[in-house]
């Protein structure tokens, strides 16, 4: 890219910053503090502007464009894995899980840890070793290079724009939380600041776009958890006796255990924070996410294609370790964030902000800094709340780029072009690259806007299953069993990704409005029994039993107005998006059914359909795996 | 990239090097993974059908199901740092060598 383009980068993220400038309207910091907000925002963004005009210049090739050139560092890439990994839903959403259900909430972090050793020890150097750019160059190599590329590149924009979907969705909810400027805005800020980094700069604007954006929020938490437990001498048991002992968390576990707390002490009730129960209720199901967390991760798309980043299978070695280092060690700080904001902020502020617990971290932060009225306080806030902000967006690009890369080298080059014996000069696929960066961000914004308001955490666990139940059993047994061809890997790719959707269309994550309605009912006919229950607490003279029905009155009345919110709203649909009234299926997480038929079919599909090709490419494929020979080479720049 | 046609790929399969590096890598990687799997899922396994054992107190306030939870992270880090030990000890100085014998041909 030459000069003349690369001012159009300027341009156009400057627009994107003209239209988040006019904002900060009531957002979490107060009127008198907004130019804090204003002035770290606009300087992460300018930061990350100036990083894309730099990269803009060394991207010339489709190589530079998807893989950086494969000059990324083994420790440059762990961090860029971590910030493309630690998005919104895991940093801000796994604190706030800790702070509304203690014990639940860390354990869910464990499964996105022991995740990346599959990827490690199964997926990173062989991948290296014989792919280039996309998921589908594995799946390529040694079967049809048509079919595969079809069905591997569908596959990968089916997990990419679930992934997308929800990180627009939650990401603009979450932006107009932290900053105050209304949904659409935010997402289209988010979707055009996304496109000026991709477009211009590429993989290397998005990599440093993700390291940036990895060392801040380490340096966030780091700074927040040091705060918390200083006034602890960094006991553990000192500061969690303190957290059980808070009468905000014993009241908490309360509302959580409704009528079987009736029984029990305060200090039981805060022990049972540190017990698990609170959120994970079923657990086939907790079961079943765990498999869905521990081998998707390996077929996600935009984490292979940073494999292709590195030199040398070495290196893709050493980035999953520094990355397992960075996420390992961040959610272990998670546990101080989700706890401290439990004991400093409380769960029920936190809730009252997002119900969701999004705002713990966020809150924690202002807290620390001396809170809502204090000038170092909104500094935190702001800080925290930008980081957030960058996280959004760093792992929207990487998304952006395992789909457009889908789209255009293994589509278009690939399929179209390659296909039918055209060759393809290199210009052609870079602009390829662009002109698809530019269609799937367009896509992304209009689905963003489109899904405003919409339950999107089920499409999270969608990406994760459908990687876990095609991707990942595709590109295990194509590298490892040498019977394995197209048969397998098109009857795999199609059987793990309609098993997965098919079964998450008929499990509880959907709403049932029929069960939405009689929860309402029941919320409308206890509604009385409550009332007398508050007014006679509080006409206590205990001043903690007041407080608290104070709190309970305004919960009850939350509830009662979700209720005629929701009789409003579903007043005439009996069933779900799939004419069902009620699940058909109990598990959330269909990982637990739809991984093992994902292996099955593709075992089913190799053995039914033999394909000499592929088994006589298996010497050469297990060879270069192991050995690297003809990995391709990074660029000289 | 170079022309695949210059290696001849079922005579480095061939190669007793190749074969040597092929087992002992497969019995490393299968056996660290299925120990990985396993102690991963002992734990949503405990969280859900041994929660008295979970809730046992051992140290102040944190019970067994607390420093499970914790040792995860260092068992991970663990088979991370193992693993990285003996690719690093085992695995690469001997791909390096059949690599060289064997690519564009030679040998």
């Amino acid at each position: 890219m030459n000069h003349k383009h690369t001012k159009w980068v300027l341009l156009a993220l400057a627009g994107a910053l003209g239209v988040a400038t006019p904002v900060f309207a009531q957002s979490a910091a107060t009127g008198e503090y907004k130019w804090i907000t204003f002035t770290v925002f606009a300087a992460i963004i300018l930061l990350t502007m100036y990083i894309t005009y730099v990269a803009a210049k060394r991207v010339k090739s489709a190589s530079d464009f998807y893989t950086a050139g494969g000059g990324v560092s083994g420790m440059q890439n762990g961090w860029a894995i971590a910030g493309d990994y630690l998005s919104a839903a895991s940093f801000l959403g796994i604190a706030g899980l800790i702070s509304q259900y203690g014990y639940d909430g860390f354990m869910y972090s464990v499964g996105w840890l022991v995740a990346y050793i599959t990827v490690l020890l199964l997926i990173a150097e062989p991948c290296r070793n014989i792919g280039k750019y996309t998921l589908s160059d594995i799946l390529a190599y040694r079967n049809d290079p048509k079919k595969t590329r079809v069905v591997g590149a569908l596959s990968v924009i089916t997990v990419s724009t679930f992934y997308l979907t929800a990180q627009m969705v939650g990401g603009g909810v979450l932006v107009k939380t932290l900053i105050g400027i209304d949904y659409e805005t935010s997402v289209i800020c988010v979707g055009v600041l996304m496109l000026g980094y991709v477009l211009f700069g590429g993989m290397v604007a998005t990599t440093w776009v993700q390291i940036v954006k990895a060392v801040l929020l380490v340096i966030a938490s780091l700074v927040i958890v040091m705060l918390v437990w200083v006034p602890y001498g960094f006991s553990l048991p000192g500061f969690l006796q303190d957290v059980v002992g808070d009468p905000k968390v014993q009241a908490r576990v309360a509302t959580l255990l409704g009528d079987k707390a009736t029984n029990m002490t305060a200090a039981e009730l805060g022990q049972r924070f540190l017990e698990p129960g609170l959120y994970f209720k079923a657990p086939l199901d907790q079961i079943s996410l765990g498999m869905a967390l521990v081998f998707g991760t390996a077929g996600l798309p935009h984490i292979l294609m940073r494999f292709f980043t590195v030199p040398t299978a070495q290196q893709a070695r050493k980035s999953v370790v520094w990355a397992m280092s960075i996420i390992g060690g961040f959610y272990v700080l998670t546990l101080f964030l989700g706890f401290g904001a439990a004991k400093l902020v409380g769960p029920a502020v936190i809730a009252a902000q997002d119900p969701g617990g999004n705002m713990a971290g966020p809150l924690l932060a202002q807290y620390i800094g001396g809170g809502a009225n204090s000038l170092l306080g909104n500094f935190m806030l702001a800080f925290v709340s930008a980081v957030a902000f960058a996280t959004i967006v760093a792992v929207v690009a990487g998304l952006v780029l395992a789909a457009a890369s889908a789209m255009a080298h293994d589509l278009y080059v690939g399929v179209f072009r390659l296909g039918h014996g055209q060759p393809v000069t290199p210009q052609e696929q870079v602009r390829a690259a662009r002109v698809a960066t530019v269609i799937v961000g367009a896509l992304a914004i209009t689905i963003g806007i489109a899904a405003k308001g919409q339950n999107v955490a089920v499409l999270v666990a969608l990406a994760f299953a459908v990687a876990a139940s095609a991707n990942f059993p595709c590109v295990l047994l194509t590298l490892y069993w040498k019977r394995c061809n197209t048969g397998g890997i098109v009857l795999g790719m199609i059987v793990g990704t309609v098993v997965a959707v098919g079964l998450t269309l008929v499990s509880p994550n959907l709403t049932y409005p029929k069960a939405v309605k009689a929860a309402a009912h029941k919320t409308l006919d206890g509604e009385a029994a409550k009332r007398t229950k508050i007014t006679a607490a509080l006409a206590s003279t205990d001043p903690i039993k007041v407080k608290e029905a104070e709190m309970a009155t305004k919960a009850l009345d939350k509830a009662v107005k979700k209720a005629n919110d929701d009789l409003v709203k579903f007043k005439d649909q009996e069933t779900s998006f799939m004419g069902l009234e009620k699940p058909l299926l109990e598990l959330k997480n269909p990982g637990i059914i739809s991984i093992p038929l994902g292996f099955l079919a593709v075992i089913l599909g190799s053995l039914l359909f033999r394909d000499k090709r592929a088994e006589d490419m298996w010497d050469e494929v297990y060879a270069r795996q192991n050995t690297g020979i003809l990995a391709s080479k990074p660029t000289a720049h | 990239m170079a022309n695949p046609q210059t290696t001849d790929w079922s005579r480095l399969i061939a190669d007793p090097r190749f074969q040597a590096l092929h087992r002992r890598k497969q019995g490393f990687l299968t056996g660290l993974m299925i120990f990985s799997v396993i102690y991963y899922f002992l734990l949503p396994i405990g969280a859900g059908y041994f929660q008295d054992l979970f809730k046992v107190k051992v140290w102040g306030v944190i019970n067994v199901g607390l420093l499970f939870a914790l040792s995860e992270f260092f068992v991970a880090w663990g088979i991370a740092w193992y693993y990285t030990y003996y690719a690093n000890k085992h695995f690469d100085s001997q791909a390096r060598e059949i690599a060289a014998t064997h690519e564009k041909g030679g040998a």
